[in-house]
């Protein structure tokens, strides 16, 4: 049987002559990103506005609009409408009733729950959630929190294990990655809840992950060739991974494709929201992260100290290009 | 490092065998898990978004704590000074801005109204902190101010009784299995599954359930009382079914018998066979009711639940034994929960409910059988993948895999920790990224053989040197899995747990259970060429 390669053996693609370019493109997408968050906003869910959240399924295929004229007639506040998943089910965001408490927000979803049980018979209501502003408010910012706090929790520690480029190259990739997301989400609006987080610090994670697969090989590298041009080496380094980074992208993406189709329509905009952040993260492996370390200035000697200092320079073995390796 | 003690070979499969038998619970029926022995009963627990139910977050006003104790805190001051030895006559009470000031109004008496108010403002704690500081301004006005300490340790025993309270009331309406945490300061959690509509309970937690019986004041002007004027010594009160008209009523503020002194409370019906709630008092409640009842009949009598009047009915004959009836134009459905509400006793402190979250067991279960499809579409679209890639490295791949879901679900089911739907999400992840190590092996093991190393160093040297990076790869995987398991709410935690087990577990099965099933066929058919 003849086994599936897809990065040829020797594959040797100049990824650091173009770095610029790169750069370049890198920085006009994540302004385009930034601008476009700023620009648009983000289409924030209930847990970071507040307010109340229904979820109707209707017997058959329902006008948006005609459930729309239902509920403003309640007076309840202006109701915001998505088909969410299939044209039978609905997504109902109301604002939270200014006061009256708990009782309030209860009466609401009961008068709504009635008027659209008169309107629309069978239809069903399969979830709700309020939030309240207060709470909400909490939520953003622990969010937040722990999305800065993953970023910079990550770069000190590839800071203290390697050397201090490696940490700043890392940040600067993984808060593109971020930044990317969120540009995303601005434009296709689609709505931006915890789940979102959740899935932006599993994007950061993955895009570490792939980091510091190609960092450690360039570290290997390092050690053992030492008088490299540092250009040749990252490129070395990076197409000698590339063969993993192929793989695994690839079996993530066939992974989370699969939740995509099949996973249900709760998962939906979490799951593209990986799935956009899998591509994003990897290309800043490739072309952002590593090609930086040659902005930054990184050098062999730099690793040396270093590696003296640890104890491992002994390991280091002197071997030249990987053609004339250890043969037996 | 191919080659494997028999201890080692043990140490390697013994937990793995664990895992995968602690997971064969959860996707065994309840009634056969109960006869497998003790340490296999560990199933997954469903997270309300898969098994449909309610979480609400209930939190309470720290500022109705303090302002509560500060009315507390007048009562006292008024019956220690008044009923004391010798009386000290004060005036001009009030509380304002969190404060409580009077007048003492025999100036001479301020030092000795000061030393009989001293004991009232020490804590119960060992700690000797005061609970309110006493001061005393322009010489004859003193001025009780609540310390910090104080408010914090009234509010923690308000929540703990709350706490309580709600278990209580959650417990009566039968349901199974709530969960029931107090969260930061003031706030509690209840999970409760399986529950389609919340509404009955979110009625009976907003239930403060105090419940105080006044007279009605007849002398008061009903046009006044319908602008909220009331005479002095007497209050205007809510009424929503007033059928004289106003939703409005006014009573004398004193209270004649209040909910404290109840022992039971029951649904019942009346002679017009309207629902009520039957209630007993204790020894004391009922004389008091006994003696109110008697001085006042043919006057009304209004209950007073949370600061609104329910009815004001009639006295028609004094009320002796002890019990009475509260009646209120309920339904059978409100008459029940007030009797629960009663019998569980009076929330010291309001709640409101900040976050609710509700999933109906039907999009549960919709979301179960979309993430089961998930995962195995996905099991095998990766599964096959690697074997197109990898051959028989690839299958060796594929079966860490395999016992890799089963042992995350093992570890949850020890762990007793719940399985949500970003959970299932963070499962598929796994299932993607749990080949990861296996291909870092596999990539290096190919490049060794490139470099012309022999196969049985080649597959030492692939383990070998992606160990590290894996370990790497994996430590900052796990920064951010751990900060997700720390800062997150909700979804987030449960996808962050799924997330920690599943790297801690995948790392074990891809690099060392991988390495044992190479090392087995290296030794046995010492191959001469390795298909990779």
């Amino acid at each position: 049987m003849k086994l599936l390669k897809l990065v040829p053996d020797n594959t040797n693609i100049g990824f650091v002559a173009i770095r610029n370019w790169a750069f370049a493109l890198t920085a006009l997408l994540t302004v385009l990103a930034v601008g476009a968050t700023a620009y648009k906003g983000l289409n924030l869910g209930v847990d970071f506005v507040g307010g109340l959240m229904i979820e109707a399924k209707f017997p058959n295929t329902v006008e948006t609009d005609k459930v729309r004229a239902t509920i403003g007639k309640l007076g309840v506040g202006e109701s915001s409408l998505q088909q969410f998943g299939d044209p039978k089910t609905v997504q109902i965001r109301l604002p939270l009733p200014e006061q009256g408490g708990a009782g309030a927000a209860n009466a609401v979803v009961e008068k709504t729950r009635k008027a659209m049980t008169a309107e629309f018979p069978g239809v069903t209501f399969s979830r709700y959630d309020t939030v309240s502003g207060k709470v909400s408010g909490e939520l953003i910012q622990n969010g937040v929190l722990a999305v800065m706090l993953a970023i910079v929790g990550i770069a000190i520690f590839s800071w203290f294990r390697y050397e201090w480029q490696f940490g700043v190259s890392t940040f600067v990739a993984i808060v593109h990655d971020v930044l990317m997301t969120l540009g995303f989400f601005a434009i296709t609006q689609l709505e931006f809840d915890l789940n979102i987080i959740a899935a932006v610090l599993t994007i950061v994670g993955y895009s570490i992950n792939d980091k510091m697969v190609i960092d450690d090989r360039i570290r290997e590298n390092m050690r053992k060739y030492r008088k490299m041009d540092m250009k040749a080496l990252i490129d070395l380094s990076v197409n000698e991974t590339l063969p993993r980074t192929v793989m695994t992208s690839l079996t993530v993406m066939l992974a989370l494709g699969a939740l995509l189709l099949f996973g249900g329509h709760v998962l939906r905009g979490f799951t593209a929201a990986m799935m956009l952040g899998i591509i994003v993260g990897t290309y800043s492996s490739v072309y952002v992260s590593s090609s930086l370390l040659i902005t930054l200035g990184l050098t062999p000697q730099a690793t040396e100290k270093k590696a003296t200092k640890k104890g491992y320079a002994g390991n280091a073995e002197r071997v030249g290009p990987r053609d004339d390796g250890a043969r037996p | 490092m191919l080659t494997f003690s028999r201890w080692a070979v043990a140490a390697i499969l013994l937990p793995l065998v664990l895992g995968v038998l602690c997971a064969v619970p959860t996707f065994l029926p309840e009634a056969t898990v109960a006869k497998l022995p003790g340490f296999m009963q560990t199933r997954v627990n469903l997270g309300l978004d898969l098994a449909g139910g309610s979480h609400l977050l209930l939190e309470a006003s720290t500022q109705d704590v303090a302002r509560q104790r500060l009315t507390n805190m007048e009562e006292q001051v008024r019956t220690e000074l008044r009923r004391g030895d010798p009386k000290i006559a004060i005036g001009d009470i009030s509380s304002r801005d969190g404060k409580l000031s009077f007048m003492v109004r025999e100036p001479s008496q301020v030092d000795a109204a000061v030393e009989r108010i001293r004991p009232l403002t020490q804590g119960a704690g060992l700690t000797g902190q005061r609970d309110f500081n006493v001061e005393v301004v322009n010489s004859s006005t003193i001025v009780i101010t609540p310390t910090d300490a104080g408010i914090k340790s009234a509010v923690k025993s308000a929540m703990e009784v709350a706490t309580e309270v709600i278990r209580k009331r959650i417990d009566e309406m039968g349901t199974r299995e709530p969960t029931i945490q107090q969260q930061g300061d003031n706030r509690i959690v209840v999970q409760v599954p399986g529950l389609q509509d919340p509404r009955a309970l979110k009625d009976l937690l907003g239930q403060t359930a105090k419940l105080e019986f006044k007279l009605v004041d007849l002398n008061a002007n009903p046009s006044e009382v319908a602008q909220g004027r009331a005479p002095v010594g007497s209050e205007v009160l809510p009424y929503p079914t007033n059928p004289a008209g106003p939703p409005v009523i006014a009573v004398k503020r004193q209270v004649m018998v209040s909910g404290e002194d109840l022992t039971d409370a029951t649904q019942g019906y009346s002679q017009n066979n309207e629902p009520i709630v039957n209630i007993r008092f204790n020894g004391s409640g009922g004389r008091k009711f006994g003696q109110v009842t008697s001085q006042n009949v043919n006057r009304p009598f209004a209950i007073i639940l949370d600061g609104k009047v329910l009815s004001a009915p009639n006295i028609n004959e004094p009320i002796l034994g002890g019990s009475a009836q509260v009646s209120g134009s309920f339904t059978v459905e409100s008459a029940n929960q007030l009797a629960i509400a009663l019998r569980s006793g009076k929330l010291p402190v309001a709640l409101t409910v900040v976050e609710e979250r509700t999933v109906g067991p039907g999009l549960g279960a919709d979301s179960i059988r979309a993430g089961l499809i998930a995962s195995i579409i996905a099991v095998v679209a990766v599964a096959a993948f690697m074997f197109l890639s990898y051959g028989r490295f690839g299958i060796y791949a594929n079966i860490a895999v395999a016992i890799n879901v089963l042992v995350i679900l093992g570890v949850m089911g020890i762990l007793g920790a719940t399985l949500t739907l970003p959970g299932i999400a963070g499962f598929v992840l796994t299932i993607g990224t749990a080949v990861d190590a296996n291909v870092l092996i596999y990539e290096r093991i190919r490049e060794e053989r490139r470099r012309g190393r022999g196969v049985v160093q080649a597959i030492e040297f692939g383990y070998k040197e992606a160990s590290r990076t894996i370990f790497e790869a994996n430590v900052t995987h796990a920064i951010a899995g751990g900060i997700m398991l720390a800062l997150g709410s909700g979804p987030v935690k449960g996808f962050a747990i799924v997330l920690l087990i599943g790297i801690a577990t995948s790392v074990f099965t891809a690099v060392t259970f991988t390495r044992l099933l190479a090392a087995r066929w290296v030794r046995t058919k010492r191959p001469t060429e390795i298909h990779i």
